[in-house]
């Protein structure tokens, strides 16, 4: 009675989320909506019994990845003004393109069966017992699709590399340590024997040139006489 | 709904959602009514020489605040992957453990890769 409930609140919440990403004007209160809505994603996996999806949407989902989307809003520059003017210009185009789109869609849902054994499975997301989500997750994910877990490895590694090389370039003008170089660092600095008691100049070290003339502080001469 | 137990021992976070919402609402909403409202222009405008109250916040920063995010996004699901791994460890046997530990070793050599290159210095 609370799961159905919950589940209820959870859903309307979700798609009324969803329709304020897709509608709200300010990009970032997009993003702020789709925080929302992995929310109570998290909420609905977690009613279904899939208790470690609903943890790890909301650690990489609203952790990371939306965090990954407003820097990416933020770092556009967009100006929304300019973006909206062409929009009676390109009004016909983007409206045949969600024509095609709407079409495939009916198709997809015209030609949509249910599995067999679907309803079998959604109501058990655990081989039953003792065995909670994630040990179920962790008893097939390493060895029977242990194929399809290390491409995910590999399109974890590209997606690094991918990062670095795309965005990470030298930068020729910052001063940066080198611990090696400023340790082995030879030449530059001398060791001299000096005379005992002999003046700089005499010696011929180089010190800053003295002023000409030093003047003197001019003082007042009467001070705080007029008052 | 599947698992009854499971959902019992969620119920105390649902509870604390209903009481979280009530707050907020109680707040919003006193204010709201208990509150005096008088809206003017002038409280909006600059005070004397200050900067603007709303402004556009949409300015550049350095790529760099984006890379660092990408290779956190990409450990956090690394680290997820070891959830699971670490709770069936027993059951899956060694081919579980050395599947585990050749994608530690691809991301490892990413990691290196990453270190050797300089992108986690910040300078």
């Amino acid at each position: 009675m609370i799961a159905t409930l919950a589940f209820y609140a959870f859903a309307a919440v979700l798609i009324g989320s969803a329709v304020m990403v897709v509608s709200s004007r300010n990009p970032v209160h997009s993003v702020l909506f789709l925080i929302l809505a992995f929310f109570n994603a998290a909420a609905l996996m977690l009613i279904a019994g899939a208790e470690f999806l609903a943890m790890i949407l909301v650690i990489v989902y609203v952790g990371a990845v939306a965090v990954l989307f407003l820097f990416v809003v933020m770092m556009l520059d967009i100006d929304f003004v300019r973006l909206r003017e062409g929009f009676q210009r390109y009004a016909p185009i983007g409206g045949a393109v969600g024509a095609v789109l709407f079409v495939e869609l009916i198709f997809v849902l015209g030609a949509w069966r249910f599995a067999s054994d679907a309803a079998d499975l959604r109501i058990n997301p655990t081989p039953g017992g003792s065995v909670s989500n994630t040990q179920a997750i962790g008893r097939i994910l390493y060895t029977d699709y242990i194929l399809l877990f290390q491409l995910a490895g590999l399109v974890l590694l590209v997606a690094m590399i991918g990062a670095i090389v795309l965005t990470l370039r030298a930068r020729p003008g910052t001063k940066r340590q080198n611990i090696d170089a400023q340790v082995n660092r030879t030449g530059s600095v001398g060791l001299v024997q000096v005379p005992m008691g002999a003046g700089l100049r005499e010696m011929g070290i180089l010190r800053p040139p003295e002023p000409d003339a030093p003047k003197p502080i001019a003082a007042p001469a009467d001070h705080g006489g007029h008052h | 709904m599947p698992q009854p137990t499971l959902l019992a021992g969620y119920f105390p976070i649902l509870v604390f959602l209903g009481i979280a919402a009530g707050i907020a609402i109680a707040m919003v909403g006193g204010s709201i009514l208990a509150a005096r409202q008088k809206p003017d222009a002038e409280k909006l405008s600059t005070y004397e020489c200050g900067f603007e109250p709303f402004d556009d916040t949409r300015r550049r920063f350095d790529v760099r605040f984006y890379l660092v995010a990408i290779l956190f996004i990409i450990f956090d699901l690394e680290v997820a992957f070891l959830f699971p791994w670490a709770v069936s460890l027993g059951e899956i046997g060694w081919l579980g453990f050395l599947s585990m530990m050749g994608f530690l070793g691809v991301l490892t050599v990413g990691f290196i890769y990453e270190w050797r290159k300089g992108a986690l210095d910040w300078e």
